[in-house]
């Protein structure tokens, strides 16, 4: 009884439909990531354990169709549901605003104008941010004529690459440089499409964690150099394991190639965040099944093609109603009536442009 | 005579040093302000005014005020932004300049108002000689007892501090000053928390134009009344006009709003008329990022009554047929003005401060500024114009600050307007790559 009084009011938000009850100070984007990945906005800077990132690649914007109860107005303009804390009684338009999508359509096609689209080469592909983004949000043609640009290769240390031409500058390795070592050695130089990730004239990181960069880039700016070129991601099996390590949790995710391990990394999340940042020594130096225990083979839930057949032709662009029925979705309250909630009784028109096949009687 | 509240004795010889300010009856607003008002008197007067911000985006000054939080035990900060760089405006400029005491005298009456101890003015890293003037102003100030600690003898302390900008347009957005102020990377905070609840080093902060801040001392003078009886309705006041381009005097003037623009642009006492032999084309009310609109539009209304110069007149009919005061950098272009070359310029301009931070605005004004360029070198496409709304509608909106909106709004607009000029550009190449080549087809001039 005692530990109800303490918990705080919760509110409740509507997103695309759907109600969920949050915690006073959780975003929009946290609140729809408890409803499930079918309504939460896909996210490129946004790294929920490095702080103060988010808002600056756009591809979470929202609708608010209704600020809160109290306010019911709408506001004015998309807001980044990464920062946006939610109010008791919000309204949240995510992929039923139209809106919405053409914003959506419009980051993928900004983010693409400057990357060079060599996934075919690229140790990222296959569980790469920006190629599900692409995948979901973008077109197969470009309308970009101009040269892009481009960056010399870099070395950060003697194991990472920087490949700043792939770079969509979500500034997640900034924080993580920042927030996981000591000493601040790497940031950002220049400024608009010319700006670049650099450490200070070159200089190469020196810290044990260093390494974490890697896994927090979306894309294949930041590569493992004890891997690159080695193998493609969907020719590898993931497996949990861990090491009693004296500097970090141990706690990684070992990529096999028949009996090889050919890459370390950190675990992540569903949302591909990683859990528990690992030391360079793990990541970089033991690559020998006996230095490890190994637990079980890795569940991976969301991204990249090893999962689920990411990109099969039938899975292309799933109806809204489909997707919501996949969702890992769990009542809230039992006792509610959920037939409120069902997306058919909103009016049909709104999802016009997600559900093509739901309106159409005869496929 | 038309009322001067900012500019009336600066062409006073010698304005510029602390005593001949001083026998203009300067600082005369500082004494009746700290001796017999009470900080939240002086936040009523400025309410009262209704001063709307100078800098560009036209947001009540005292509403501004009233907003900063108050918590106990942490300092509360004035910033006044003079990292004045949008392309047409120098107006700052020209008042710092020339009479640098008013700002000083201004900042210490609404630090005073806000309860600031320390406040800064951040300059213009170009207007290095701009920061020595007032650098000596404060120093001179500071000897006479209006600066420093325990001011006239009331107890209250403030120091002033001048900063010199690094170089970048996006450190005149008010976010990226006080991330500029501290030290690090001028790129823009997201918002909220704003300024007035967390700004500079997180505590509470107002941030305000020179302009708007010089205004306080005749505020404090005269009443809050008074200077809302200067004006038209909602457009209270006076303001400085950067006019500049295609006409007989270009310079600063101080205008009552509510002035005709076709007034300010023809009368001797303004602008004197376009230059002789040309037509008036096209305008730039309020510097490079309002919405450009052709002669006709300027001078009057949708509905043709005349357009004046004020922040609802200028705003009329949304961005169909209006535009915005702005910060007041009022650009003209006659007939012999390439609108296209201009729109790439301009768009060049963004391409450059973009800080990079936020996707469609690092990707889409260089995009646009590519577009452009090819269009003015003769290489354009047909589906460019098109390629170009619908680019300019990507960015309005979807940006953490308004650079986005500022690089996108004069490429709509002048293809709202002069959508042939671009059309004939992308038909004519041969002819429109001729040095000086302007468009002459039919279009509206004055």
């Amino acid at each position: 009884m005692a530990e109800q009084e303490i918990k705080p009011q919760l509110l409740k938000v509507t997103i695309d439909g759907i109600e969920v009850e949050v915690e006073p100070g959780t975003t929009i984007l946290q609140a729809a990531r408890k409803i499930g990945p079918a309504v939460a906005p896909p996210a490129m800077c946004y790294y929920q354990p490095l702080k103060g990132s988010g808002g600056k690649c756009r591809a979470c914007l929202v609708r608010v169709a209704a600020g809160s109860a109290k306010d019911p107005r709408p506001m004015p303009k998309l807001v980044a549901s990464c920062l946006t804390a939610v109010q008791d009684g919000m309204i949240v338009e995510n992929e039923t605003s139209p809106q919405v999508i053409d914003a959506r359509n419009g980051v993928v096609e900004f983010l693409l104008l400057n990357h060079p689209l060599d996934c075919p080469v690229c140790d990222q592909a296959g569980e790469c941010d920006l190629q599900n983004f692409a995948f979901d949000h973008g077109k197969a043609t470009t309308r970009y004529e101009e040269d892009r640009r481009t960056f010399e290769k870099r070395d950060i240390g003697p194991n990472i690459q920087l490949h700043m031409t792939r770079c969509i500058l979500c500034y997640r390795c900034v924080y993580t440089a920042d927030q996981i070592t000591n000493k601040r050695v790497h940031g950002v130089m220049n400024r608009g499409d010319a700006s670049e990730i650099s450490t200070y004239i070159e200089k190469a990181i020196d810290n044990d964690f260093s390494g974490n960069v890697i896994d927090v880039c979306p894309v294949g700016a930041l590569t493992d150099k004890t891997y690159r070129f080695k193998n493609r991601v969907w020719f590898t099996k993931p497996v949990d394991a861990h090491r009693n390590c004296p500097t970090c949790s141990g706690k990684v995710t070992l990529w096999y190639r028949g009996d090889e391990v050919i890459r370390v990394t950190a675990r992540k999340n569903e949302w591909n965040e990683v859990t528990e940042f690992i030391c360079n020594t793990c990541r970089f130096e033991t690559k020998k099944t006996s230095d490890w225990t190994i637990e079980e083979p890795t569940k991976i839930s969301r991204s990249s093609v090893i999962s689920a057949n990411k990109y099969r032709a039938d899975t292309i662009k799933p109806s809204f109603g489909e997707r919501l029925a996949a969702a890992d979705y769990k009542p809230i309250d039992d006792k509610r009536d959920t037939s409120q909630l069902s997306i058919q009784q909103l009016p049909a028109e709104r999802f016009a442009h997600v559900l093509p096949a739901a309106l159409d009687p005869e496929p | 005579m038309a009322t001067k509240i900012l500019t009336e004795h600066i062409n006073v010889p010698g304005i510029e040093t602390f005593d001949v300010y001083r026998k203009q009856g300067g600082y005369t607003a500082v004494e009746k302000a700290i001796k017999t008002m009470t900080p939240e008197a002086i936040v009523e007067e400025v309410k009262k005014a209704g001063v709307r911000g100078r800098g560009g985006a036209g947001f009540p000054m005292g509403m501004k005020w009233s907003f900063l939080a108050k918590p106990e035990g942490v300092p509360r900060y004035l910033v006044c932004n003079a990292d004045e760089s949008e392309p047409g405006t120098f107006k700052d400029h020209y008042l710092m300049k020339n009479i640098p005491h008013l700002l000083i005298e201004g900042m210490i009456i609404s630090s005073f108002a806000l309860g600031a101890n320390k406040s800064f003015i951040y300059v213009r890293g170009e207007l290095m000689y701009v920061i020595h003037i007032l650098e000596k102003a404060i120093a001179e100030a500071t000897a006479k007892g209006f600066l420093g600690k325990n001011i006239l003898g009331s107890g209250y302390d403030l120091e002033l501090v001048v900063q010199p900008g690094g170089g970048a347009y996006i450190c005149g957005e008010e976010t990226a000053l006080l991330e500029s102020l501290e030290g690090k990377r001028g790129n823009p905070r997201n918002k909220p928390p704003f300024p007035a609840v967390k700004g500079l080093y997180q505590s509470p902060t107002v941030v305000n134009n020179v302009e708007s801040i010089a205004t306080t001392p005749w505020i404090v003078n005269n009443g809050g009344d008074a200077y809302a009886g200067v004006g038209i309705g909602r457009s209270t006041g006076t303001k400085l006009i950067s006019a500049s381009g295609h006409i007989n005097k270009p310079g600063v003037y101080e205008i009552e709003l509510g002035v005709p623009v076709e007034d300010f642009i023809y009368a001797d006492e303004w602008c004197g008329g376009i230059r002789p032999g040309h037509k008036f084309k096209a305008l730039v009310a309020g510097g490079s990022s309002v919405p450009i609109l052709p002669a006709n539009l300027a001078l009057t209304l949708a509905n043709g009554e005349k357009r004046l110069m004020s922040y609802e007149s200028l705003s009329d009919g949304g961005f169909a047929t209006g535009t915005m005061l702005g910060s007041g950098g009022f650009i003209v272009f006659d007939e012999t003005s390439c609108i296209v070359r201009n729109t790439w310029n301009f768009s060049r301009f963004y391409h450059h401060e973009s800080c990079g931070q936020c996707s469609p605005c690092r990707e889409g004004t260089g995009w646009m500024e590519k577009v452009l360029h090819r269009i003015e070198h003769g290489h354009g496409h047909q589906q460019d114009i098109d390629l170009l709304v619908d680019v300019a509608r990507k960015i309005e909106g979807n940006t953490i600050c308004p650079l986005g909106d500022a690089a996108a709004w004069p490429v709509a607009s002048a293809i709202r307007h002069f959508r042939d000029e671009f059309q004939w550009h992308i038909d004519n190449p041969a002819e429109a790559t001729q040095p000086g080549a302007v468009y002459r087809g039919d279009m509206a001039l004055v």
